[in-house]
């Protein structure tokens, strides 16, 4: 059981008629970095708040670190940690001024409080600013410190609902090395984000449909468990190359990458086929790759999922 | 409940007002501006009242009587009148609020030793000061007469009733008496409600109160410590609009002014309640700032802050013992203009006590309530 961090059993959460969650069964293993992945509204957020204990739930039951996540909040309050989509700091108050209330509110120890403020200002590089105002912060500083003030207490588990959402590209890799480091440490983060080459780096994925589970395992066991096979096409005008592909049998859905073409084939030999369907376009390259996460729930979207 | 996450609240409470200028001019300049303009600009004195004179009699006695007027310093005349069809226009176009028309013969009465009329006209549109001036011609005309009976009849012995006032607590009348314990009401009551619902709505609108609901702080303490700093700026503004009283409009408190303090500190459980109540109803500071209007201005108009409450029809001044303000006014005055203790006020101590506790309370049920 000890190792065990995360144990939800038929969670569900509806608001009148809207189910926004349907009965999610998971389990989360101490350490582990776990994503929920799925489209807008599938429940992530929903998944994240009830988890986090601001949300009182519909039915079912959750246990974080062996507590009851409804029953025995109080005490699980200052063993979590959540960071909300949008995590609100205070913008009037300065990044240490930030740290500090947070710290106190967890009642963590004065001397406690400034090695963690030191080690935490160190790694989040948010040192040089730590007298700055919250609100002149850049965006991707403001989410480091919004991390860094839901680690002031040293959780055991971290709920972090898209925590990197409109951070930019070398903020986000920054942002990562962090929760790398936290999970190095042990502590077990369950995270969701919009970014599948952030969920190709977690240990276990679950991806979230309609309030329930789709489906649920590492990124190559779903990788693996997609039928058929994918084709990557380059062809200009892509548009055009898109519209033909459609239409094609054994041909079970199209997506555009950039200036790429992701080909989901029903099985893998129609390569010809595709190459004929193109005839008169210009065709820069074709090749079978192995799937991504994204044509995984690329795939779910299309309501295929289930291998 | 733990003090110690409650200091810590209050200090990053007081640090933001401390960073923000608009509220800073809000907390300190509000109570000034608001002195000054109920002190000097919203004078209910009656002074300088403008009189037109139609004497037609134009007698000794009559210039004499008219003299009166002049010199009473209440009134002063600015037309002289030649004939009657001339008060129409004179009124309509409001360049008078009072005519004195003394007719033919008033002399020749009085010389004669009988009664005399004289008629007084008066603009009624403002009936307050309608009725202030009727009180101050009475006045004059009261006076007069008695020195004519004097003059006249040195010895006789006239079976009369000789009225006079004493004004008690406010000799001088003077509005800006009045005014300061109702201008410090309702600074302390706008301040401490509104502050309290917008610091708290804030939170929800920036989104930190859902952190903070993550944190162990609980409901209890989240709510002291976002109240508690404004009864602390709440007992600031009194003595910053008791030292702008005293010291610029010269009022001097009769009462015990540790007395004001403490029961000032009783009705901001009120006010304090309040603001938290509309925090709870309110998604936006722009909504908590109209609620907090909307709530605001029944309580100035019923409390009895502008118009006073035994001049309100039955009915109404039922409804103004529920309005807790009227309690705090009325303490407050009787502290600063009559120098009265708990031993008058306790009455309305009382009352302020028992509506603070039930507003408080229900404010607070409602705030752990949505919450959790």
């Amino acid at each position: 059981m000890t190792d065990i961090a995360i144990e939800i059993q038929g969670l569900r959460k509806t608001y009148g008629e809207l189910v926004a969650l349907a009965g999610l069964s998971l389990a989360v293993a101490r350490g582990e970095v776990f994503a929920l992945l799925g489209p807008d509204g599938a429940g992530k957020t929903t998944t994240m708040r009830l988890l986090a204990g601001i949300l009182a739930p519909s039915g079912g039951s959750a246990r974080v670190l062996g507590l009851d996540v409804f029953r025995q909040a109080e005490g699980l309050k200052r063993r979590i940690g959540y960071m909300p989509q949008r995590f609100a700091l205070y913008g009037d108050l300065t990044v240490a001024e930030n740290l500090r209330f947070f710290a106190s509110i967890y009642g963590v120890p004065r001397a406690e409080r400034l090695a963690r403020e030191a080690e935490l200002l160190e790694f989040s590089r948010l040192g040089p600013f730590r007298d700055r105002l919250a609100m002149y912060l850049s965006g991707g500083m403001k989410q480091k410190l919004a991390l860094a003030c839901t680690l002031m207490h040293s959780p055991e588990v971290l709920f972090l609902d898209e925590p990197t959402a409109g951070v930019d590209p070398v903020s986000r890799r920054e942002f990562w090395r962090i929760l790398y480091r936290l999970a190095g440490q042990g502590v077990t983060l369950f995270l969701s984000t919009p970014y599948m080459d952030e969920a190709e780096r977690c240990a276990r994925v679950a991806m979230l449909d309609r309030g329930g589970l789709a489906l649920c395992g590492t990124p190559g066991e779903l990788k693996a468990g997609l039928r058929g096979a994918i084709l990557e096409v380059i062809a200009e005008p892509p548009r055009e190359a898109k519209a033909r592909l459609a239409a094609l049998p054994g041909v079970r859905d199209v997506h555009i990458f950039g200036e790429r073409l992701h080909v989901w084939l029903e099985t893998p030999d129609a390569e010809a086929t595709v190459a004929a369907a193109l005839d008169g376009l210009t065709l820069i390259a074709l090749r079978r790759i192995a799937p991504g996460l994204e044509d995984v729930f690329n795939a779910l979207a299309a309501g295929e999922g289930e291998a | 409940m733990n003090l110690h996450r409650i200091l810590r609240l209050m200090k990053k409470e007081l640090i933001q007002i401390r960073r923000d200028r608009r509220i800073l001019a809000f907390l300190f300049v509000v109570p000034v501006v608001q002195l000054f303009l109920f002190g000097y600009a919203v004078s209910t004195d009656v002074n300088h009242v403008a009189m037109a004179v139609l004497d037609e009699d134009r007698t000794a006695e009559s210039r004499a009587l008219i003299r009166r007027f002049t010199a009473s310093g209440y009134f002063d005349q600015v037309a002289y009148l030649s004939g009657q069809r001339e008060i129409d226009a004179l009124l309509d176009a409001g360049r008078a609020a009072l005519v004195l028309r003394v007719p033919r013969g008033f002399g020749h009465a009085l010389a004669r030793g009988r009664g005399a009329e004289i008629q007084t006209i008066l603009d009624g549109a403002d009936s307050r000061m309608a009725r202030v001036i009727a009180g101050y011609t009475n006045g004059v005309l009261r006076v007069y007469g008695g020195e004519i009976v004097q003059t006249r009849a040195p010895r006789a012995r006239l079976p009369a009733v000789d009225g006079r006032v004493r004004v008690w607590y406010n000799p001088e009348l003077k509005s800006v008496y009045f005014m300061v314990p109702g201008v410090l009401c309702m600074v302390l009551f706008l301040i401490t409600m509104l502050m309290t619902a917008l610091a708290i709505v804030r939170e929800r609108e920036i989104g930190t109160l859902e952190q903070l609901v993550v944190t162990p702080l609980s409901a209890g303490e989240l709510m002291l410590g976002k109240t508690l700093p404004f009864l602390l700026i709440g007992l600031i503004e009194i003595v910053l609009t008791l030292l702008t009283a005293i010291l610029i409009f010269r009022v001097e408190v009769a009462g015990s002014i540790p007395l004001l303090f403490a029961l000032s500190a009783l009705f901001l459980m009120t006010s304090l309640g309040l603001g938290i109540f509309i925090s709870t109803i309110s998604k936006t500071q722009h909504e908590a700032t109209l609620s907090s209007f909307l709530c605001f201005m029944p309580f100035i108009l019923l409390s009895g802050f502008i118009f006073p409450v035994e001049n309100m029809p039955a009915a109404i001044q039922g409804v103004t013992y529920l309005i807790p303000l009227r309690y705090f006014l009325e303490i407050v005055r009787g502290i600063f203009l009559r120098g009265v203790g708990m031993d008058v006020l306790w009455p309305q101590v009382i009352a302020l006590a028992v509506f603070g506790i039930a507003i408080l309370s229900l404010a607070a049920a409602r705030f752990s309530k949505r919450l959790g």
